[in-house]
């Protein structure tokens, strides 16, 4: 592997050093970032207007803040409330360094984990303030009046997460995610009833505007009336979430898409690490071609359960008249060390093998039975019932089989993407003015995402970040007021109202969905858990192609004017084609593994993950190109940690 | 609605205790139809009682009829009908769990304000009197009950009264906040209000249905 | 299996609009309610016509967007949203009418698809606890009991569907309203705007059109995430000590 086969795809540029993170001991950084920045005499910030798109985590929090300090504040998003964003789907946790457990837990041991299982391809800088802020989301929930888990004695409860070895995690039941939106909808819509924030429901961002280097607006649609209308600012944030419906099958909202970051990146922001995608292993999984999405259960589910496929390919008895030593618990034959409990990854791609070997259990033969039997045997099924019913039930309701009875059957489904646009220290993209936040950025997960940490870095980014960077560079502000007629703004509008006419024009033979679906095969076959130099390269031939083909065969009905769910998916996937096309390339430039990306030539002998640090110790920041895109290399230094490789035999 | 409600479920628990001593006899009743009169004689004048407790009454179920007419026309609108209908299916009419008498409110309301109008000229003013009029309260009683279409008149305005208690007892106490209970079924409230409807509706039969069949007393 | 679904068609809010009867076929018993539509769309604009307008996002039951009434009751047979009610609960050949909430405070934008906007005017008008960022004490300072935790998250579980509103014969909100009043009323960080938020809240609540409880309960039994009915006598209970106290 020395000749890169990547750049007959794309050029190379130059490396980006500068990342303004503050010099000095990690632990000051933070300190003095704020202490450098330029403040805004709070009689001068209601001059000063921030538009924020998107009302997740992340959006809704910045928004929120933002409007407290006293900005002019215009939020967006696609649902018809700010309460829907998909940050509510989020279930087991959000990690914060309180050590409230007395178990040895410290911001420095959250920095570090953080870092390891990042797989080293994330920044010590921002991991180690991320680290830092952790502690005050939990006080600033709390105040909210999010009904966190407590003890009997009235403290908050916390139970270890994600393979770590402290108890760091503090939840909300099964439905962390949603008592975490629901605290930041409701400091938004506090800010709406005090005038603060201006709020725009059922509104798509379709284009950026740019101005003299500067982001200074947005272009969006009312989803409603269909109108296309400018809105401008001094600065954007875009909190848009991430990329995962690019699979077209994922645990992703159905609504989630690329358009917001894509637009900024054809405008210029960088598109960093788009091939690190995390893909969980207990989904359940497809039943049809018609499934429109995937349904993740917590993998907590693999303490207790047996993995297993029968032995002989295509067989397709019921799994009770399969004898013991018919069947194949792979992972503890394989992983005899850890059996059940590898991390994601290795449980994801043993799964895909054995389907691939022609193992695969229940419809498609894209499955493998996690068996309860003998933990009911064992524990009986009360205590089963008791650690795990509402996962069962949730089972059952899905798939109509009862899981008590027969095991149940899983499958790996996309389930976080890790790369994003990419942001220096203050989460501004390499534009002037356009900031980004949460999952739609790069920044803190490098190549894998710890369980319960979006929603520390999306709420981190929001609350307690942005706030600060963002004053700063609007203490330099108000720009120059920006007309509609200004050439730029034209030209942006012009631009969406084309192609708006353009989907409508085609008239052809295929809908919207099955492009999305044939797309999202090609990901998931060649893009997927595993990548190799030959599949990457023939996806890359193989979207290009769809895409040409949906540029000329799509079918979207109706008019602009009118709610037109139908124009809202073509705009989208025709956004995912190009984001697709960037993944394979950079999974294609990246040939080593790490974290989310498995490239099969670079294995262990064992079959484990293959970093090169010598090589690839870098984030991928891609600029976009009319004719092809251009990497540039972001280099990674590690101070404090230590670079290490992981085995789990 | 609530308020003006209890007021007169109490009333009717007075009422229906006065009506009960029927089973005493003629003289016993007669002399607690005139012991309301002259209750609190000299403090109160004659009738003052009576008179108090009948304009406490009318207020409530003024305040009581506007209040369900006010309702009733905003929780009309409030529903968005569409041609007549809220919901064009025709299945599931009767919602999930929805009791018969939550269904009676409003025209379980109305029979039963007009059978009061029709209660008063009969028993208390006698301009209606089937079988003779008469000073004695007992004797009202007995011709009136004499008669079939009376007594069937009386039993359906009972039931309506029975089925209307059945969910305004209940909706009252959960209006003043006293309801702990996460589903109606489990409620403490549910179940007094189911008792406090079957006394009152047999409470309120037994005499009528006394004297038709048994004559009660001659 | 095949069915057939009648559909509330209306182009926009001033149309009119009326139940259109369509056939799916090869349905399966796996779908759920939502793929079942998706399906149809699918025939639909293939064939030209307007694919039918409906409201979803997460499709896991936890987002609150989906939502329609589906033979007359709200999220359809079984207690959970309509993203999670799949085709195996209705039998081969079934007529099913579906339909979108109504409500006069939920105005339809399109075929399915209402305004439920009114639910977030409700929450401005009080639905918060102010704790400006940054001001937050120590999430340990002020310790919670257990029960009252346990029973605000009860509450704090509700997704915004709308649902009790279409169960609801008057058309009341009276269980969206009351859920958030318990469920902040129920942690001592709720407590300093307590009476204020009920005030609030009720009056918004009736501003927008929604009608007036009369604790007839079709709400609780639709509500997929099982608000208990109890939070409305919460919310009365509130209010009348509010008014005691002359907050109106």
């Amino acid at each position: 592997m020395t000749t890169n086969v990547s750049e007959q795809f794309h050029a190379v540029g130059e490396d980006i050093h500068d990342t303004k993170a503050p010099a000095g001991p990690i632990e000051r950084r933070w300190d003095e970032r704020k202490f450098s920045t330029n403040l805004v005499n709070p009689a001068n910030r209601r001059k000063l207007s921030v538009i924020v798109v998107g009302t997740g985590l992340a959006g809704a929090s910045a928004a929120a803040t933002l409007g407290e300090a006293g900005y002019h504040v215009k939020s967006f998003c696609y649902q018809d409330s700010p309460r829907r964003a998909h940050s509510i789907a989020a279930q087991g946790g959000i990690n914060a360094a309180k050590n409230y457990r007395n178990d040895g837990d410290s911001i420095y041991r959250l920095f570090y984990d953080t870092v390891k299982g990042g797989d080293f391809r994330a920044r010590e800088s921002n991991v180690y303030r991320l680290a830092q802020v952790s502690v005050n989301i939990i006080d600033q929930c709390v105040a909210q009046g999010v009904p966190f888990a407590r003890e009997y004695g009235g403290l908050l409860d916390n139970r270890s997460f994600g393979g770590v070895q402290v108890s760091r995690t503090f939840y909300a039941r099964g439905q962390t995610g949603q008592q975490l939106l629901i605290g930041a909808y409701q400091a938004l819509e506090r800010q709406i009833a005090a005038g603060t924030v201006e709020m725009n429901t059922r509104h798509e961002m379709l284009e950026l505007i740019m101005i003299d280097g500067k982001a200074r607006g947005i272009i969006v649609r009312d989803m409603v009336s269909g109108e296309i209308e400018t809105h401008t600012a001094d600065a954007v944030v875009l909190a848009t979430g991430g990329y995962g419906n690019v699979f077209f099958l994922s645990t992703n909202a159905m609504g989630c898409n690329v358009t917001a970051t894509w637009r900024a990146h054809r405008k210029g922001a960088y598109f960093a690490n788009p091939c690190y995608t995390q893909i969980h292993p207990t989904c359940i999984p497809v039943s049809g071609d018609y499934q429109s999405k995937l349904t993740l259960m917590s993998e907590s589910l693999r303490n207790d359960g047996r993995i297993w496929v029968p032995k002989k390919a295509g067989d397709d008895r019921a799994p009770s008249d399969i004898p013991e030593d018919e069947r194949d618990y792979y992972l503890e034959r394989i992983y005899p060390a850890f059996g059940n409990l590898v991390p994601r990854d290795i449980a994801s791609r043993a799964a895909k093998y054995q389907c691939d070997a022609g193992k695969g259990v229940g419809p498609g033969g894209l499955g493998v039975y996690l068996d309860f039997a003998d933990a009911i045997a064992r524990l009986g099924r009360h205590e089963v019932e008791a650690k795990y019913g509402n996962l069962f039930d949730m089972y059952a309701q899905i798939t109509g089989e009862n899981p008590y009875e027969q095991p149940m059957r899983i499958y790996p489904a996309v389930h976080y993407t890790m790369g994003g646009l990419w942001v220096d220290y203050d989460l501004q993209s390499n534009l002037e003015g356009l900031f980004v936040a949460g999952e739609a950025n790069f920044s803190e997960h490098g190549a894998n995402r710890l369980g319960a940490s979006a929603l520390m870095q999306g709420l981190a980014d929001g609350y307690f970040v942005l706030p600060y960077t963002i004053a700063n560079y609007l203490a330099d502000g108000p720009y120059e007021k920006i007309d509609d007629s200004h050439p730029e703004v034209v030209a942006a509008r012009t631009a969406v109202e084309e192609r708006i006419e353009k989907f409508l024009s085609i008239n052809g033979t295929r809908t919207v969905d099955s492009f999305h679906k044939e797309l999202g095969q090609i990901m998931w076959d060649y893009c997927g858990m595993e990548r190799t130099e030959e599949g990457l390269i023939k996806a890359i031939s193989m979207i290009r192609d769809l895409k040409a083909d949906f540029w000329s065969n799509v079918k979207v009905t109706g008019v602009n004017e009118e709610l037109n769910q139908t124009l809202e998916r073509a705009g989208r996937v025709a956004d995912f084609f190009e984001l697709g096309e960037l993944m394979c390339i950079d999974a294609l430039n990246r040939r080593e593994s790490c974290g989310g990306h498995f490239r099969a030539e670079s294995q262990t002998e064992d079959g484990e993950a293959l970093r090169h640090d010598d090589e690839f110790a870098y984030v991928s920041a891609w600029e976009f190109g009319d004719e092809q895109p251009t990497l540039r290399k972001e280099p990674l230094e590690y101070e404090y940690v230590e670079m290490k490789s992981r085995s789990y035999k | 609605m609530a308020v003006s409600g209890l007021i007169m479920v109490g009333y009717l628990i007075l009422h229906m205790y006065g009506n009960l001593r029927a089973f005493e006899g003629p003289d016993a009743f007669d002399e607690y139809a005139h012991h309301l009169r002259t209750f609190g004689e000299p403090m109160l004048p004659h009738e003052g009682l009576l008179w108090f407790v009948r304009v406490v009454l009318l207020a409530a179920v003024l305040v009581h009829a506007y209040a369900a007419i006010t309702l009733w026309r905003r929780n009309k609108k409030a529903a968005g009908y569409v041609g007549g209908k809220r919901y064009q299916t025709k299945q599931n009419r009767t919602g999930i769990q929805r009791s018969y008498a939550s269904f009676t409110m409003r025209w379980g309301g109305v029979t039963i304000a007009l059978f009061i109008v029709f209660h008063i000229l009969n028993l208390t003013t006698n301009d209606i009197h089937p079988g003779g009029a008469s000073d004695s309260p007992y004797l009202k009683l007995h011709h009136s009950f004499e008669h079939f279409w009376v007594l069937a008149a009386y039993t359906v305005a009972m039931l309506a009264v029975g089925f209307h208690l059945w969910h305004g007892f209940w909706s009252a106490f959960t209006t003043l906040g006293q309801n702990y209970s996460a589903k109606r079924r489990d409620s403490f409230w549910n179940s007094a209000a189911i008792l406090v409807s079957v006394v009152i509706t047999a409470g309120f039969l037994a005499p009528p249905f006394a004297i038709y069949f048994f004559g009660l007393g001659g | 299996m095949n069915i057939t679904v009648r559909v509330w068609r209306q182009k926009n809010a001033d149309d009119k609009g009326r139940m259109v009867t369509y056939g799916v076929e090869n349905v399966s018993e796996h779908m759920s309610f939502l793929e079942m539509l998706d399906v149809l769309n699918e025939q639909l604009t293939l064939s030209g016509d307007d694919p039918i307008a409906f409201d979803h996002d997460c499709r896991e039951g936890i987002c609150g967007m989906c939502g329609v009434v589906i033979n007359g009751i709200a999220h359809g047979p079984e207690v959970t949203t309509t993203c999670q009610l799949h085709m195996r609960s209705f039998e081969d050949g079934a007529v099913i009418d579906v339909e979108p909430w109504r409500a006069g405070a939920f105005p339809v934008v399109k075929d399915l698809v209402v305004d439920r906007s009114a639910f977030d005017r409700i929450i401005q008008a009080g639905g918060y606890i102010s704790a400006p960022t940054g001001s937050a004490p120590d999430a340990h300072a002020v310790p919670v009991p257990k029960d009252d935790a346990d029973h605000a998250f009860d509450a704090a579980t509700c997704i915004g569907c709308g649902a009790c509103v279409a169960a609801c014969p008057n058309g009341s909100a009276m269980l969206f309203t009351s859920a958030k009043i318990t469920h902040l009323g129920l942690l001592p960080q709720g407590q300093p705007e307590r009476e204020s938020r009920v005030i609030g809240m009720v009056e918004q609540h009736d501003h927008e059109g929604f009608g007036g409880c009369t604790n007839i309960g079709e709400c609780t039994s639709a509500c997929p995430k099982g608000i208990p009915l109890d939070t409305i006598a919460q919310l009365n209970r509130d209010l009348l000590g509010a008014l005691a106290h002359g907050k109106a």
